[in-house]
């Protein structure tokens, strides 16, 4: 069943017909509970992808559908992460895990009256990706992997159906990026939300997603896609055996051609 | 075995001491300075043996408002109360203010420049028209407190809100939240650090404002006080009045100063503060 349809969507920043083209005529369906990556050489419109199929900027042409309606606005069903972990400077931990409650329905009116069980569900998914402990830490006394560990789980609190992920672990040195796909892997075995992850990590990619899409240098649309066969949970050793790397491998001629045709 | 005891021992017991002591010249050195000022004041006095109605001595000053206690406390709590409702009323209205003028571009580009031009009148030239308006008396004061309070709090306001991240905004608009929500959530918390530090402006500047009004049309205050002692050459009580006028300043800067720290102790990880869980 599709969840997530982008069809023919094409997205020009400034209103005039000389703004930068992000996206031309991009198109691709993400199945309900599928984890899908999509790579592509840098600036190739992917951040673009993202904000257009949450709503964030609406397409200049065509239309995306998320469970089965035409996105208008901002979803709310989406959490997202970015690549900065965006976590706000004057709350704990614990109170930017929560925030999403208290904006996104039905959670926000049931906050107060349940209070106690929202605390230990924030509480569970930050013990989840191993930061018991450090609720009541303030943001800037966190590692920067700690800190897109908790904007990890504050995209996850509200239970989204969608997970758009904005290449969430690009800025952490590879040790942490390797474990916190361990800590995603779970998170998504336990709850199956449709993923969208932006990545140019092409071991990241595959990895993590059931289906890796490949896009084109600007103006972006998707010219390739792989499923990625592999039992689930992977694990780390998976990356180095012979069917990953070959497939990275492919995905990385793809790239390196979409950029040649770009240049 | 010499070099890792040295190792293991010397750093913190040579560091701990070393911070102690810059922590407690900082709350020495203030009053070693305040009271230098007054020796050398008292002594270059003294030596160029200066009129009293030219530049009276400390020990003068503090003879005079010593000796005038009673109408310099009067006037003193005249002059504080004015400012205070002044200030007051410029929290309020610069608060708002600066919340409207800091969320909307639109309203921004149309309010701002007409606030620079009001901003840039002298408000001393404002105090006989208002004198005309409401008659000699506490009013007036209050309102030039209040003029010249509120413009340092509302472009600190809509400074902190005009310039929140679009990351941070995005964080929240990508879950659906509305306009105002934006503002409540990342906009004022955001804009508080800003909010706070001018208001250790403001309070400054309300003094000013206030006494200002009170030496140009008043019957009561510091600024009376001391127009009335200058008229009469009692030139040592004016300079207790400005000195009183300093000390509540002060004050009035600890308060603000205490709540700032209180209110946005996340903005100020000063050196004071050890980050955890660093790694």
């Amino acid at each position: 069943m599709t969840f997530v349809d982008v069809d023919c969507v094409s997205l020009r920043y400034g209103e005039d017909a000389d703004g930068t083209l992000a996206l031309h005529k991009a198109t691709l369906q993400v199945g309900n509970g599928e984890f899908v990556a999509v790579v592509g050489p840098s600036g190739c419109g992917k951040s673009t992808l993202m904000k257009v199929v949450t709503g964030l900027w609406p397409p200049t042409v065509g239309a995306v559908i998320v469970s089965g309606r035409e996105v208008t606005g901002p979803l709310s069903i989406a959490g997202m992460a970015f690549q900065n972990p965006t976590l706000l400077p004057w709350r704990t931990t614990l109170a930017n895990v929560m925030l999403p409650l208290e904006i996104v329905q039905p959670h926000c009116s049931r906050l107060r009256r349940e209070w106690a069980a929202y605390l230990a569900k924030a509480r569970d998914l930050l013990a989840l990706v191993g930061l018991k402990g450090f609720e009541d830490h303030f943001p800037w006394q966190l590692s920067g992997g700690m800190q897109q560990r908790a904007s990890l789980c504050r995209a996850l609190i509200h239970d989204p159906s969608l997970l758009m992920l904005d290449e969430p672990f690009a800025s952490l040195d590879m040790f942490t990026r390797e474990e916190l796909w361990l800590a995603l892997q779970d998170l998504w075995l336990a709850r199956k939300p449709t993923v969208i992850l932006v990545t140019h990590d092409l071991r990241e990619a595959v990895f993590l997603s059931d289906r890796v899409l490949v896009m084109s240098a600007r103006p972006g649309r998707i010219i390739a896609e792989r499923v990625v066969n592999l039992p689930r949970p992977r694990d780390l050793d998976s990356t180095y055996e012979s069917y990953s790397v070959a497939l990275v491998h492919e995905l990385r001629e793809h790239i390196s051609a979409a950029r040649s045709t770009a240049a | 075995m010499v070099t890792t005891d040295i190792l293991d021992e010397t750093p913190p017991r040579r560091r701990k001491p070393y911070l102690l002591r810059r922590k407690s010249l900082r709350h020495i050195l203030p009053w070693v300075v305040i009271i230098g000022i007054f020796v050398v004041w008292e002594v270059v006095v003294r030596v160029f043996d200066i009129e009293q109605f030219v530049l009276p001595a400390p020990s003068a000053i503090f003879a005079s408002g010593w000796q005038w206690r009673e109408p310099i406390l009067i006037n003193a709590w005249q002059t504080l109360l004015t400012t205070v409702i002044g200030f007051l009323f410029a929290v309020i209205v610069g608060l708002l203010a600066g919340i409207a003028i800091g969320s909307s571009t639109l309203v921004y580009d149309s309010f701002y420049p007409a606030l620079i031009g009001f901003n840039s009148i002298p408000k001393v030239a404002v105090v006989p028209i208002l004198v005309i308006w409401f008659g000699v008396g506490t009013i007036p004061a209050i309102i030039t407190a209040f003029l010249i309070a509120f413009f340092p709090i509302l472009v600190n306001v809509a400074v902190g809100i005009a310039t929140v991240e679009p990351e941070l905004q995005d964080v929240l608009r990508a879950l659906g939240a509305s306009r105002w929500q934006v503002i409540r959530k990342v906009g004022l918390p955001r804009a508080m650090p800003y909010f706070f530090a001018s208001l250790k402006v403001a309070i400054a500047a309300a003094f000013v404002g206030t006494i200002v009004a009170e030496t140009v049309a008043a019957n009561k205050g510091i600024g009376n006080l001391m127009l009335v002692a200058s008229s009469r050459f009692e030139v040592p009580l004016a300079f207790a009045a400005l000195l009183v006028t300093s000390v509540m300043g002060i004050g009035m800067y600890l308060i603000c100063a205490a709540v700032e720290r209180r209110m946005t102790g996340w903005a100020m990880r000063g050196a004071d503060t050890v980050p955890a869980g660093q790694g």
